[in-house]
């Protein structure tokens, strides 16, 4: 059961083969099972999780009518915040608390009956690709556990390849929902940037991050997509229209007619030749499913990682001001002869990571009277220029693609002591979180090098969601006839331990 | 030429109230070093001409009209402070002595 998608779950407990408590305690069995190699948890919530599950249950007893979803398990990205459980966003400095308050995400889940079995681990305020930035150690791919899960939502991808969890939240800012799907054969969608509520999402860069759905299925990504999307009057940047209707898109498997523009520089140098070749094979049965291929170009896309390393830490340096050792998280060195400032400085020290003091310095020095033009400015410059480079290629086609990430999951440790050899994982993905339009990988297949998995990435305008579900639903079914079974069915079982 | 001093790298770490290590120091130095030279690529397509984007939405303000709606009690917003007292944070000394 626990390998099923979570439509077929969901379509058991309503037809009353399965009960929700009897679902989520499978769950929790697997998590216990498989977590002590996996970490994709850092907590999980049995007690609460299991009393979601009986009131569902005694809903559906009750005749009630339920949302679709109702009583299928979930894990949700530690970044994201829910009342009385421990919520640290993978840092030190958030050791301990207990949010006051339900993000409108989680708002928007109990509402739907989703069951919420824990925190998954991440790198710290959701900076990195690895999680190897976690305070609270690293997640290991289930595909092989000396790689990496990607990040910085690697706990949230690795739960779901592992059978842990069938739905998982991410958050994503440069890439940190689809690079993790990409490495671990799951499905990661980036909405539309405003299309889901950042209410109670801990900020790391504000004009970037958008919370998602993850799951194993296009159908299962869509159905959580519209449970939690939607207008949030406490998110001045929600966009007040009716969410798109991906449902609908992913059952439609049909392309016919459909243009997809194929982006010419997210390709070729730098790109494993493995993932390039499944990149190619995905094409073609799109192809023979009906759609027409064209070549598209964005020539000001090799620019987007440099403004996202300058935006999204000067965002960061700002939003992280609030962790200040007054209000809430740790505080340290208040001997009582301290000063404010002073207890500030080394509680920021000890609760900070390597990689987020780095961005937070970035940050305030591309901020900082006399720089600001040069770097901050000129990278909003370059933001223009990519929206412009998008506005151009959606003028030729429906959907754009390209491989998700440049290579498959890389061992841990690898690049952990190169920022900048990190920092181009996520070179496919970071355009779309600069334009605010919609991103979404699905596995495609292992690469022939390594036998690891391959994602493909489709990026659909904003709010036009749908088209991005409709294509990844039509090469997944494709793919699927292909081969036969899931791509999952290839990664290794997981001894319990 | 290197981009950045270690002694601005201090003086960025004092603004961004981060204590930092001399041997932190001097690691981070030269990391920001090597990140500045990637990212000033930014300013070879960075023209007069381009308008800057800070933003993919276009904001607008958002008003609602003044009326108390449902909040967190005082215990849940001091829920998790690091200390306090009489209904309020309570905070090291912000004033006189210590710097």
């Amino acid at each position: 059961m626990i390998r099923n998608s979570a439509a077929a779950m969901a379509d058991a407990l309503s037809k009353k083969e399965i009960t929700s408590v009897e679902l989520t305690q499978l769950h929790l069995d697997r998590i216990d099972a498989v977590d002590s190699q996996v970490h994709a948890f850092l907590h999980v919530d049995r007690e609460g999780a299991l009393s979601q599950a009986a009131a569902v249950d005694a809903k559906r007893a009750a005749g009630e009518k339920l949302s679709p979803l109702a009583g299928v398990p979930l894990a949700l990205k530690d970044v994201m915040t829910q009342k009385g459980i421990p919520t640290t966003a993978g840092s030190k400095i958030l050791e301990g608390w207990r949010p006051p308050y339900d993000s409108t995400v989680v708002t928007n889940l109990k509402a739907n009956g989703i069951v919420i079995l824990g925190k998954t681990n991440m790198d710290e305020f959701a900076m990195g690709s690895s999680t190897e930035n976690s305070a609270y150690g690293t997640t290991h791919n289930p595909w092989d556990l000396d790689r990496i899960p990607g990040g910085s939502g690697g706990g949230s991808a690795a739960s779901l390849a592992a059978f842990q969890a069938p739905l998982a939240i991410g958050t994503d800012t440069g890439g940190s929902i689809r690079q993790p799907a990409a490495v671990t054969g799951t499905v990661g969608v980036k909405p539309t940037y405003g299309g889901v509520s950042r209410y109670g999402l801990i900020a790391f860069s504000s004009s970037l991050d958008q919370a998602g759905p993850c799951a194993r299925t296009v159908l299962d990504a869509a159905l959580l997509h519209e449970a939690i999307a939607g207008y949030d009057k406490k998110d001045s940047t929600s966009i007040n229209a009716p969410v798109p209707a991906v449902v609908a898109a992913a059952k439609k498997l049909d392309v016919k007619g459909l243009k997809i523009g194929v982006v010419k520089e997210l390709s070729g140098d730098g790109y494993q030749a493995g993932v390039k070749s499944r990149f190619d094979e995905a094409l073609q049965e799109l192809v023979s499913a009906g759609a027409e291929i064209v070549e598209v170009s964005c020539p000001n896309f090799e620019y987007a990682l440099a403004a996202y390393y300058l935006i999204a830490p000067s965002e960061a340096s700002s939003n992280l001001a609030r962790f200040d050792s007054m209000r809430y998280g740790i505080r340290v060195g208040d001997d009582g002869s301290a000063g404010a400032e002073e207890v500030m400085r080394m509680t920021r020290e000890v609760g900070f990571g390597k990689e987020v003091k780095r961005r937070i310095i970035l940050g305030t020095y591309a901020l900082s009277s006399g720089y600001y033009d040069a770097y901050y400015g000129s990278a909003q410059k370059v933001r223009t220029l990519i929206v412009q480079d998008f506005a151009k290629a959606f003028a030729h086609a429906d959907v754009l693609v390209s491989p998700t990430c440049p290579t498959t999951a890389f061992k841990i440790g690898e690049k952990s002591n190169d920022p900048l050899a990190m920092y181009l994982n996520d070179i496919a993905t970071i355009p779309v979180n600069m334009a605010g339009i919609g991103g979404m990988s699905l596995p495609v297949g292992l690469s022939p090098d390594d036998g690891l998995p391959v994602g493909f990435q489709i990026m659909s305008a904003a709010m036009k969601d749908d088209l991005m579900y409709q294509v990844g639903g039509t090469l997944e079914a494709a793919l699927l006839s292909k081969w036969g079974a899931p791509i999952l069915t290839n990664a290794p079982e997981l001894a319990a331990k | 030429m290197t981009a950045i001093s270690r002694d601005e790298v201090a003086h960025l770490a004092r603004l961004a109230r981060i204590e930092m290590t001399d041997s932190e120091l001097d690691h981070l130095a030269s990391e920001m070093d090597v990140i500045l030279g990637a990212v000033a690529r930014v300013q070879e397509v960075a023209g007069q001409d381009v308008p800057p984007t800070s933003h993919p939405l276009a904001l607008a303000n958002v008003f609602r009209d003044d009326v108390v709606i449902p909040s967190l009690t005082p215990e849940e917003a001091l829920s998790g402070a690091p200390a306090k007292a009489d209904q309020r944070f309570k905070v090291p000394q912000i004033l006189g002595d210590a710097e």
